[in-house]
């Protein structure tokens, strides 16, 4: 049975945040200096934490008993809806901060709107985690600035980053039915609407940090949809690896 | 139903309406945080209420700090042992999402114990939601100079930043604003 617009919905949300989590963590005890290792670890941190609330709320919604471990531990790569930006690897730091200020720039104007959706239920988690977002951002940004406009080898590196993973944000603003339905609903914003909002912030920063824009282009990657790239798989073989081999383990 | 709700950030909290309602908040008071043990949970002000439903059931209201804090599970289980051995075996702990607890509702006292303990508490009133760069003035909690620089905007916990003071060397945490 295939779930509700609704669930898919809130299950997008919530893979979002926690295959984000879940490479952040990937930083802990490699991160350049011990405070970027804190820092990461903490994006980490609110971003799982967020996920719980949704994924909870999603187990909710489908009223069939699972919670939300059963949600995050034992579903297949195709059933993860989150978008593909943050199933990508974490390469150099540089990398790692050009992703999350992508998505924490899109993460800041969804939750923003999303305090004013009928769901009061997510409009609660919404406003929740719009706080830890704006710290985020606030995070990426001041990283993104200081390696752009730092050495000639960050800003190649920063850009270089950035050049690969752009294609991935146009899927933040393709709508599909469940998109559109959430909106008829009034229980999400219209993405044709954040679009502007989240472009104007990111010009903002770049242009701080002497990067330049990349063009547009036609994406291909429908995570939100369940079709993944390559990365998604070996991330959840690690993270689900003990539920699945020791179902139940508890300690 | 009586209701008792903490809901004033910035102040501290009123006088209790009802005299049950007052031995649970006294009860509450001693329930340290594990991370902070100086603050207790009504310092912080995750307390949010103290109440009796119509089958006069007790329900205290507990909302996270940050949703990802490890200390949430802890408070719960602390908050739950303390109402248990004053009596309260089966007082029910809802968890309050709305509105979203943020530094402005720590109370004058934790403010106090905070600075007490070497930990500056946050300078300001959270500001517009809009707002991106720019620091508050942190004073150092040892030698009380503004001439103090952020080392980190994380900490050892997620409600921290890293601060160093240029006057006396020392660095301190600092209960960032949030």
């Amino acid at each position: 049975m295939t779930p509700s617009a609704h669930i898919r919905y809130v299950l997008r949300l919530a893979d979002t945040s926690l295959v984000l989590g879940q490479r952040l963590g990937e930083w802990v005890g490699h991160a350049p200096a011990l405070e970027e290792d804190l820092g990461l670890a903490n994006l980490s941190l609110d971003l799982i934490g967020q996920a719980r609330l949704l994924l909870t709320y999603a187990a909710e919604l489908e009223g069939r008993g699972r919670n939300e471990d059963d949600f995050a531990m034992s579903r297949d790569q195709s059933d993860y809806l989150n978008l593909a930006l943050v199933e990508q690897l974490n390469g150099d730091f540089g990398r790692t901060i050009v992703r999350q200020f992508l998505l924490d720039a899109f993460q800041m104007e969804l939750y923003e709107a999303l305090q004013h959706s009928k769901d009061a239920r997510l409009a609660e988690i919404a406003a929740r985690a719009s706080k830890e977002t704006r710290y985020h951002l606030r995070y990426s940004s001041s990283w993104l600035v200081r390696l752009g406009d730092g050495t000639e080898e960050s800003h190649r590196r920063v850009q270089e980053a950035l050049d690969d993973l752009w294609r991935f944000t146009r899927e933040f603003f393709a709508a599909d039915e469940v998109d559109e339905e959430m909106a008829r609903a009034g229980i999400a914003p219209s993405l044709s609407e954040l679009e502007p909002r989240w472009s104007a912030r990111v010009d903002e920063v770049l242009n701080e940090a002497t990067l330049k824009r990349p063009a547009n282009i036609r994406y291909k990657w429908h995570g939100k949809r369940g079709e993944h790239t390559e990365h998604l798989g070996y991330l959840l073989a690690q993270m689900q690896f003990l539920h699945r081999a020791y179902p139940g383990a508890s300690w | 139903m009586i209701a008792e709700t903490h809901s004033m950030p910035f102040t501290d909290r009123a006088e209790p309406a009802t005299q049950r309602a007052a031995a649970v908040w006294r009860v509450l008071a001693d329930v340290m945080d594990p991370e902070i043990p100086v603050l207790s949970v009504v310092d912080l002000g995750i307390v949010r209420f103290v109440r009796w439903d119509a089958q006069d059931q007790l329900h205290i209201g507990l909302t996270p700090t940050y949703t990802g804090c490890p200390a949430t599970e802890v408070i719960q289980g602390s908050v739950r042992r303390a109402l248990t051995r004053a009596g309260y075996a089966d007082a029910h702990i809802d968890t309050v999402l709305s509105p979203p607890w943020t530094s402005d509702w720590l109370s004058r006292e934790g403010r106090r114990k905070l600075a007490a303990y070497g930990i500056a508490p946050p300078a300001e009133p959270v500001s517009s939601p809009r707002r991106l760069f720019g620091e508050p003035v942190v004073a150092c909690p040892k030698c009380g100079s503004d001439a103090t620089h952020k080392v980190s905007d994380f900490g050892s916990t997620p409600c921290k930043a890293h601060y160093r003071c240029t006057a006396c060397l020392e660095p301190f945490d600092y209960f960032k604003c949030f």
